[in-house]
């Protein structure tokens, strides 16, 4: 990095005194059809030099738009007012060319969707070119400049860059893309960067990875950050302050520690007391913040979240409370009445948040007092395997590869209980569930549901067991028919399977207070519930058969976390009234803590590890579980600043062309730290799952118990 | 149907739920159907049940309009050579002496039928020709691509020109058959398209697990979910439908004189429109009263079937506010 012509500049800048960006009394508002919204309602924030500050909330609580306003990338209907000053200079009022000459230069932003973010038809360092060809136009040359794209490149950490800089977006995987949209970012050395949500559409691993290269970028420009989430998580170890929104307002600032350990605001101990915690074994309760956002046209005087707020007295309604300092703390500040009752509650933070909003831990169901031995198996796969062809050719099609989506994989799911299967995306997790799903012969390897093979099934048995098995989807938009009522969604499946008409008329209400939703709503249309209603709507449906086993396609990652602790509660206390068997797909660890019973962990169309959720978060013997546990943030900036992170280097190999032996070991830490003959066994054998303690298997040849929380 | 301001319900539907497609039931444990639901909110629509009275009053004026006039579409009136519209006959006469209100009626009773026929049956191929081709992929597809490709490339005027022959004298159905015939291809394939689409959505999914077989998902959650297009084609359809039987006739097949459809009398007397305008003007002008009436209705079931539409439910709301003033 000594050969380049262009130079970071040292860390501490000399225009940098004082605060880099200052913004007073905020306000942004968007007409609409049903009167103006307004956005942002008087948001005040500063960023220093070299300080991180996470600005977290739910969707719709304007803290996107209140950077984009930074930025000047609203749309001309945006009325925008106050004040915000980028190194003293104001910004309001001036013109888009003006701006542009700071934007890219001086300010950059990171998005959350990497795919949208690049285009399409340019290799990729050509377009990390042009944002330093656009700013330093005559003083540097066009070979400097792709010069200085590939050593980008090689600093947010992409393998061989020199090759990979003539790639295009397409050629990169999600991870690679935010790296190169970053690498963009930090192109011209700014002083601010904004990240918008730059983690959500990242698996957990390259999660990880993004967050610690923003660390990175952050130390290399001495920029200030704003990073936008909405999960606590992410932040707690990075950020050094904490802005919390809602309804378009600052309702809690302070250090993270001290919102984190002592939040006075309603609002946030909700958002602290949903997430489920990856460090806690016993049962936590979590917390759902009920109903929705206010729409923000009109907001009724009082504080806006009162309506949701479990603490909620008469004097809430008149008058919104400003922000006022808390705990005599000058930096901690929030809005609300009744802060000094939070500060006397004896719990501090999550246990706060569940005493306050009473939420509560489900019963565990009755089945499961049986030892799992003794209940029936729901669910057997033994060694499935599926594999596509890889084609090439327009006329004379030839198979050119395999693509071994799923690698022989065995486990079972017994009645009442929930398995857990975790792993990247590409890892051959949704392949099993439709393989699943579609009770087809598989290609190799055996499924049987209650007891029933799915290569000796014909039509008639076929059609019988999907009574007992549903499904359960992911994005709650696609997984309803818009153009039917709730009513014929949740009627659908007792239709087909030959129900009377009065049964159904009378069970979907039924089903309806069950999953936690009004039934005098049935004659509406899906468009006009939000996405966890939608949800529950979609698990109504699944739960109208009764069925015995519910496959559950990653039911919560669509959803905001204060709306996901509710959809949670829900399952769990469906499971223990119904006694249902859940196979529970996701990628987010801590949710699989909270809800599973036993957990799989899939790398590359194998489960490396199985066992119970105990014994295989507390104590992980296969170097992969290893890393995924530790790419997990936890919400705890104490505990956060003090674990060790295992980073996987690159991205998962092909399917296509797996590794030879062992397939996880490209991306090992633990085999990389081998002598040779040992790594030889890595190459050459492939491990088999052996027992680690009970009811815990891995497969890995040099299995050691390492802890990560 | 009560009307009932549903603010009170807005719990958990706020910003999700900007009004609902109907309002609360009076038993609001019962639920409505699809069926009934989409005849609710069509009877909404002012323009739409306007369409369909029109419609309905063409069909009766022109099967029961002829019984009540003394003139007939095949006889003429020697006293009366193009003359201007009178009380004896009331929408003129043409060249020879015929009455002309009684050929547009007879025009009339061709048209509607020839043209709703049309487009209803050519829409309906198409629709299922092109989702069983988009659902079922493999030898299904091919064949049928392979058909539609076939008739695309086919003159179908030739084909016609050679079938005449075959079928002079006997039923009009035939003639609809053979019009609808060379309709529905393009649409056909657009609707395979938007169906390759419409089977990776979830839902198509979660009713495939539900055990649904095949034809009923495509009934059930494919065609309803391209309603919007199937219905705009079908009412572009009426009036091309009309038009292409007005060629057909103008090279001697289709409608024979004496008999006469709306088409061949605008194509025989559009020389006529600035002369003689009655003999124009009134075919012409049900012709486009009956497209327009149709339009109207296709809108009205479109919005209706249409659940994210809002033109019904922002005529609501202001219903809503009338009801509270």
């Amino acid at each position: 990095m000594t050969t380049s012509e262009i130079q970071f500049d040292a860390p501490a800048d000399p225009v940098a005194d004082g605060p880099v960006l200052q913004v007073e009394d905020l306000q942004v508002s968007f007409p609409s059809e049903s009167g103006r919204v307004h956005a942002v309602r008087g948001l005040s924030y500063q960023v220093s030099p070299g300080e991180v500050l996470g600005i977290v909330g739910e969707s719709g609580s304007g803290k996107s738009v209140s950077s984009l306003a930074v930025m000047g990338l609203l749309p001309s209907s945006a009325r925008v007012s106050g004040s915000i000053k980028f190194q003293g200079r104001e910004l309001i009022g001036r013109s888009d060319t003006e701006l542009s000459k700071i934007r890219g230069r001086r300010v950059s932003m990171v998005f959350q969707d990497p795919l949208s973010a690049l285009t399409p038809v340019y290799t990729v360092g050509d377009q990390i070119a042009e944002a330093i060809l656009v700013h330093k136009k005559g003083a540097v040359s066009k070979a400097a400049a792709a010069k200085r794209s590939v050593e980008l490149l090689d600093l947010v950490g992409i393998p061989n860059a020199a090759e990979r800089v003539k790639a295009f977006p397409h050629e990169f995987s999600g991870g690679m893309r935010q790296r190169a949209v970053i690498a963009m970012a930090i192109a011209n050395d700014p002083d601010l960067i904004i990240a918008d949500e730059p983690t959500t559409a990242l698996d957990v691993t390259v999660q990880a990875q993004v967050l610690q290269l923003l660390e990175t970028a952050q130390e290399v420009t001495g920029a200030g950050i704003v990073i936008i989430t909405h999960d606590l998580g992410v932040v707690a170890g990075f950020a050094d302050r904490l802005m919390v929104m809602y309804a378009g307002r600052a309702v809690e600032k302070g250090k993270v520690d001290e919102i984190y350990q002592q939040p006075r605001m309603p609002y946030t101990l909700g958002l602290l007391g949903s997430i489920p915690r990856l460090d806690f074994s016993e049962k936590q309760a979590l917390v759902p913040i009920k109903g929705q956002p206010p729409s923000l046209t009109d907001l009724p005087p009082g504080c806006p979240f009162a309506p949701r707020c479990p603490m909620v007295v008469d004097a809430c309604h008149t008058a919104e409370p400003p922000l006022m300092d808390v705990d005599g703390s000058i930096e901690h500040a929030a809005a609300c009445i009744r802060t000094n009752e939070i500060a006397a509650a004896d719990a501090e933070g999550a246990e706060a948040a569940v005493e306050i909003f009473g939420a509560e831990v489900a019963d565990e169901p009755e089945v499961a007092k049986i030892p799992r031995e003794q209940r029936d198996i729901v669910l057997g796969l033994d060694n499935l395997v599926k594999e596509y062809p890889v084609n090439k050719g327009v006329v004379f099609k030839r198979r050119v590869g395999t693509v071994h989506a799923v690698a022989g994989i065995s486990f079972d799911v017994r009645e009442g209980e929930t398995l857990g299967l975790v792993g990247e995306s590409g890892c051959g997790k949704t392949t099993t569930l439709m393989e699943i799903l579609n009770l087809q012969k598989p290609m190799g390897g055996e499924i049987s549901v209650l007891g029933t093979k799915s290569s000796e099934v014909d039509a008639k048995r076929r059609f019988a067991i999907r009574r007992d098995m549903s499904v359960v989807f992911q994005d709650p938009m696609a997984s309803l028919d818009p153009r039917l009522t709730i009513h014929d969604c949740i009627a659908e499946p007792m239709q087909v399977h030959g129900y009377a008409k009065d049964e159904i008329n009378r069970r979907v209400p039924e089903l309806m207070r069950l999953v936690g939703l009004r039934p005098d709503q049935l004659s509406r249309y899906p468009g006009e519930f939000s996405g966890g209603q939608r949800q529950r709507i979609g698990i109504a449906r699944a739960l109208a058969l009764e069925p015995k086993l519910v496959v559950l396609d990653e039911p919560v990652s669509a959803l905001d976390v204060s709306i996901q602790a509710g959809v949670i509660n829900l399952l769990e206390e469906l499971k223990s009234k119904l006694g249902l068997a859940y196979l529970f797909v996701a990628h987010d660890l801590s949710v699989v803590r909270h809800i599973a019973d036993r957990v799989a962990v899939m790398y590359l169309g194998k489960i490396i590890e199985i066992g119970g959720v105990d014994s295989v978060f507390d104590a992980p013997r296969h170097p992969y579980t290893q890393a995924l546990l530790s790419a997990i943030p936890i919400p705890d900036p104490v505990k956060e600043r003090q674990r060790e992170r295992i980073i996987l280097t690159g991205d998962l190999p092909s399917p296509a062309n797996p590794p030879s032996g062992c397939r996880f070991r490209t991306r090992c830490f633990l085999h990389a730290s081998l002598p040779p003959e040992k790594q030889r066994q890595c190459i050459e054998v492939e491990p088999l799952r052996e027992a680690q303690a009970a009811d815990h298997e891995a497969a890995c040849h040099f299995a050691q118990v390492r802890q990560v929380l | 149907m009560t009307v009932i301001l549903n603010e009170g319900d807005a719990a958990g539907t706020t910003g999700a739920a900007s009004g609902s497609p109907v309002d609360a039931a009076p038993d609001p444990e019962k639920a409505m159907t699809r069926g009934r639901l989409v005849f609710i909110r069509f009877m909404r629509n002012k323009l739409a049940l306007v369409g369909l009275v029109v419609i309905i009053g063409m069909y009766l004026m022109a099967f029961v309009g002829p019984l009540l006039s003394k003139w007939s579409y095949d006889t003429q009136d020697y006293s009366a050579f193009l003359e201007p519209p009178y009380s004896e006959h009331i929408f003129g006469t043409d060249k020879i002496g015929t009455d002309m209100f009684a050929l547009t009626m007879r025009g009339l009773q061709k048209s509607l039928i020839i043209g709703l026929l049309v487009a209803l049956i050519s829409t309906s191929i198409a629709a299922v020709v092109g989702a069983a081709a988009g659902y079922f992929l493999g030898v299904a597809d091919k064949t049928l691509m392979w058909v539609v490709d076939l008739l695309l490339v086919l003159p179908s005027f030739l084909i016609i020109a050679i079938l005449s022959p075959w079928f002079r004298g006997k039923s009009w159905f035939l003639l609809v058959v053979m019009l609808a015939a060379f309709q529905w291809m393009i649409t056909a394939r657009i609707v395979r398209g938007m169906t390759l689409t419409l089977k990776e959505r979830e839902f198509v999914k979660a009713a495939k697990f539900m055990g649904q077989p095949a034809r009923k998902i495509i009934a059930k959650h494919i065609v309803p979910n391209m309603a919007s297009l199937l219905i705009i084609d079908a009412t572009i359809n009426v009036g091309s439908a009309v038009l292409a039987e007005t060629g057909l006739s103008f090279f001697g097949f289709g409608v024979q004189s004496p008999d006469v459809s709306l088409g061949t009398l605008i194509g025989l007397n559009a020389e006529s429109a600035t002369t003689f305008p009655w003999l124009f003007l009134f075919p012409a002008g049900f012709l486009v009263v009956f497209v327009l009436a149709v339009n109207w209705v296709g809108d009205g079931l479109r919005d209706a079937l249409d659940p994210t539409s809002t033109r019904v439910r922002r005529k609501e709301k202001k219903d809503t506010k009338e009801k509270a003033a």
